[in-house]
């Protein structure tokens, strides 16, 4: 089926030779930091992580999310996901091999990364998530490849793919709950130190996941002949804005338990972001737009009026993601650094060459995505009218 | 004959022979002088004058072949497990498992030591990215 | 038996992964075992050898900025900290890399001020470093046993293994670890002859951190820090031996620990009110 990636219109190929491009400047800019270290980065010892980090465990997040299709379609019989499951499951493998370059723009010694395996350390949280991660991206190539091969050929998938489908339920639960307990589990950052960190994670992913699919699925059908349908976008959008509020409900609790207790350690991350301490207010204008974009969005997409209308929808999409992207993919990391164990605000900013290598990772994420949808839709073009049935 | 597709396959063959050959044309016309690692700094004659003959850790052979598993081994004994003599196999004497302070105060050049082999196979340890290599000293043998 | 070319590929394919995995996993050293074991290997004679080394701080002790920067020097220098310094002589704070170094005592005890507190208590300096905890969250995070404790309670860096992850540096609620964000030999005290030559200096991308001189202990010194601090600033010993100094002090006098509640146990304690002590 690779070939499909390989025939297409000459707007096609510009996409391509334009993330192509991206992807080729990140590489450039990632030597520079092979060379000279980390240092080209804008961490420093009081705040070690950062922009890699913050998109690591956002991508997590949108992989975790394709289950939000898996569900309904293989346990509740939501036959009206038949179509665009597999946009799902593609997304989930090129997030997660985006988390995998992100992990690896992050690492002092790449050349080094294989002493995860010769010594393996089962206490550390890194050693699981590595477990879990290449886990769900081996699960879902392979219920990817073999659903839409028997799409292909007009037949049902065959029933020992079943094992591999009910198994990525947990499994992507599971990437998710490790991801959150890297930083559930570290005393001393109070930002981090929640038993609901991982609740709140999979409630952001549920939301955001699903959101970038609706985007994806209107685009896909605005340049491709292949039609997701409406109903299961309408369907997505109702998912989405139960998870955000589920989000937005937990992030609530997080301040209360932060601001009532009066203690300080909890409050301090909070103060930092949302009002500056110490004269340093560099996020506040950052996370009060992810606020507002929250609570408009969630808004937008509970009024069925607004959610019908797919302008709309996409409108509240693409608010939602953003939002949830500074969130998670910024301040969630930030907030757990600042202020430092001293209790001193030394605040995070990322440099250009860090900036231009996190883009190209998503250039290459998204020519990933590209390939793999190209695959899926040129199968879905031509088996238009079929009715699929797993 | 007919050959389809003619102006990519030559390509392609052009291309793989490039980089097949790759390692042939890159090292042409270099000198390819077996390597010879010198084992007479002043301190190993020293070492030879007072003792009547040259010994190493363990007997040239082993060490040449496998002073990287040793080294490895040192390097683990040291950091992780607070070790710092090594008893030797060959002559039962003890030495100081350091590389910065055990080898190179006798193999006191790198350059006509390490580096000689090390060149030749084109193979780049990352050891004096931290430990410190002696000062090589100028040719000064009398 | 035919196989066709598409299943060639995969059995080719599945084998020589599990050909590559049977070669690591088989992957032994010369002598056909883990690592040199006694009698092949010893631990010099003259090392100082404790149950678990502990050190008391005594502030009191220290009378003049000299005394601080004499013990920052002795370890610095000791082990070939790079000192980074902006254009205009000030200190990198984006490179920074420290063993130890001193902080008011608001920052170093955070919550243990109160706003009666004089600003000159407050202000006051106080040596602080690795604390080798008896239950360090940086050795339980490091996915590579980079950093593990030895036997004898220091928790250890192996420079060699790191990958430089930096979730160590994320664990510690000390911030007692620092990273190296370029090549530590650019820095200007290291470019030239460097201070120690003795003593290797890191690479680039690895954490780095106080090691109780681990290195010294064997050689029977005792750490830099409590060498060049003035008498009775810095004591060094076994806890675990109730005839140690450190130990006594810690049993008869009052004695303060950072961040106690965190649970990490740490061996670094600092006497209040020192005076003279036992």
């Amino acid at each position: 089926m690779l070939e499909k990636a390989l025939e297409g219109s000459k707007k096609y190929w510009a996409w391509v030779f334009f993330l192509g491009g991206l992807a080729a400047v990140g590489c450039y800019f990632y030597f520079q930091q092979f060379m000279y270290g980390l240092g080209i980065t804008g961490l420093h010892r009081d705040v070690t992580w950062g922009l890699y980090i913050g998109q690591f465990t956002f991508l997590v997040g949108v992989a975790a999310s394709a289950v939000m299709l898996v569900i309904p379609y293989y346990l509740h019989d939501y036959k009206k996901f038949g179509k665009i499951v597999i946009l799902g499951e593609f997304l989930a493998i090129s997030a997660v091999i985006m988390c995998i370059l992100f992990i690896m723009a992050d690492m002092g010694q790449p050349m080094r990364v294989m002493n995860i395996m010769l010594y393996p350390a089962p206490n550390s949280m890194v050693f699981w998530d590595v477990v879990v991660l290449n886990g769900y991206l081996f699960l879902n190539l392979v219920i990817g490849w073999v659903t839409l091969g028997s799409d292909r050929k007009g037949i049902a998938p065959p029933k020992w793919i079943k094992p591999f489908i009910y198994l990525s339920i947990p499994w992507a639960i599971s990437i998710h709950t490790v991801t959150a307990f890297l930083y559930a589990g570290i005393p001393g950052r109070h930002f981090w130190l929640s038993a609901i960190l991982a609740a709140r994670f999979l409630a952001s992913a549920f939301a955001g996941g699903p959101s970038l699919l609706i985007i994806l699925a209107l685009i896909v059908r605005k340049v491709t002949k292949f039609d997701p349908g409406k109903e299961p976008i309408q369907a997505l959008g109702k998912i989405v804005a139960y998870a955000m509020f589920a989000n937005i409900f937990f992030l609530g609790l997080e301040v209360f338990t932060a601001f009532y207790s009066g203690i300080p350690g909890h409050a301090h991350p909070f103060h930092y972001l949302y009002a500056g301490l110490d004269g340093h207010s560099e996020l506040v204008p950052m996370m009060w737009t992810s606020s507002i974009f929250a609570v408009v969005s969630l808004v937008m997409l509970w009024v069925p009026g607004i959610r019908k209308n797919e302008g709309t929808l996409a409108l509240a999409c693409v608010m939602l993601f953003i939002s949830l992207w500074i969130d998670k993919g910024f301040g969630l990391i930030i907030g757990g650094f600042v202020p430092n164990p001293f209790e001193e605000v030394h605040p995070y900013w990322p440099t250009m060459p860090e900036t231009m290598i996190t883009i190209g990772v998503w250039a290459i994420g998204l020519l990933i995505l590209t390939f793999l949808y190209k695959i899926a839709i040129t199968v879905r073009e031509q088996t238009v009218g079929v009715e699929i049935d797993h | 004959m007919n050959i389809y597709n003619k102006g990519p396959v030559f390509l392609g063959i052009v291309i793989f022979l490039a980089l097949a050959l790759f390692p042939f044309y890159n090292n042409f016309g270099k000198t390819n002088k077996k390597p010879d690692p010198k084992t007479d700094t002043p301190e190993i004659i020293e070492y030879e004058k007072l003792n009547g003959k040259k010994e190493c850790v363990e007997p040239k052979a082993f060490m040449r072949g496998e002073h990287m598993v040793l080294l490895n081994d040192w390097r683990d004994g040291v950091v992780r497990d607070a070790y710092r003599g090594y008893i030797s196999k060959a002559n039962g004497k003890r030495f100081n498992m350091s590389i910065q302070n055990g080898c190179m105060k006798c193999h006191s050049s790198k350059k006509k030591f390490c580096d000689e082999c090390h060149n030749y196979l084109a193979v780049k340890p990352f050891c004096w990215d931290c430990h410190i290599q002696p000062k090589e000293k100028e040719e000064a043998k009398s | 038996m035919s196989m066709d070319r598409r299943k060639f590929l995969k059995v080719a394919g599945i084998s020589s992964i599990l050909g590559f995995g049977a070669s690591v996993a088989s992957a032994r050293n010369y002598a056909g075992q883990k690592g040199l074991v006694p009698p092949q290997v010893d631990a010099n004679k003259e090392t100082l050898t404790a149950k678990r080394w502990a050190m008391v701080v005594d502030m009191s002790k220290f009378k003049t900025d000299e005394d601080y920067k004499k013990v920052i020097n002795a370890c610095h220098t000791t082990h070939n900290v790079p000192d980074f310094r902006k254009a205009d002589g000030s200190v990198d704070r984006k490179m920074e890399i420290k063993w130890i170094w001193t902080a008011p005592y608001e920052r170093t005890f955070p919550g243990q001020d109160n706003k009666y507190m004089s600003e000159h208590m407050k202000d006051m300096p106080f040596m602080v470093l690795c604390n080798h905890c008896e239950n360090p969250p940086c050795v339980r995070v490091c996915p590579t046993k980079a950093t593990f404790k030895l036997q004898d309670g220091i928790t250890m860096q192996d420079m060699h293994r790191c990958i430089g992850c930096r979730f160590c540096m994320a664990a510690c609620p000390y911030g007692s670890r620092s990273f190296n964000w370029t090549d530590p030999r650019a820095a200007s005290n290291l470019k030239g002859e460097l201070p120690n030559k003795q003593y290797p200096t890191r690479t680039k991308g690895v954490v780095e951190k106080c090691t109780f001189c681990s290195e010294r202990l064997q050689e029977g010194k005792l750490p830099a820090c409590v060498e060049a601090a003035p008498k009775g600033g810095i004591l060094f010993g076994d806890m675990e031996d109730p005839n140690s100094e450190v130990r006594k002090i810690v049993t008869n006098k009052y004695t303060i620990r950072r961040k106690p509640d965190l649970g990490t146990g740490p061996a670094v304690y600092y006497l209040i009110g020192g005076g003279d002590h036992a």
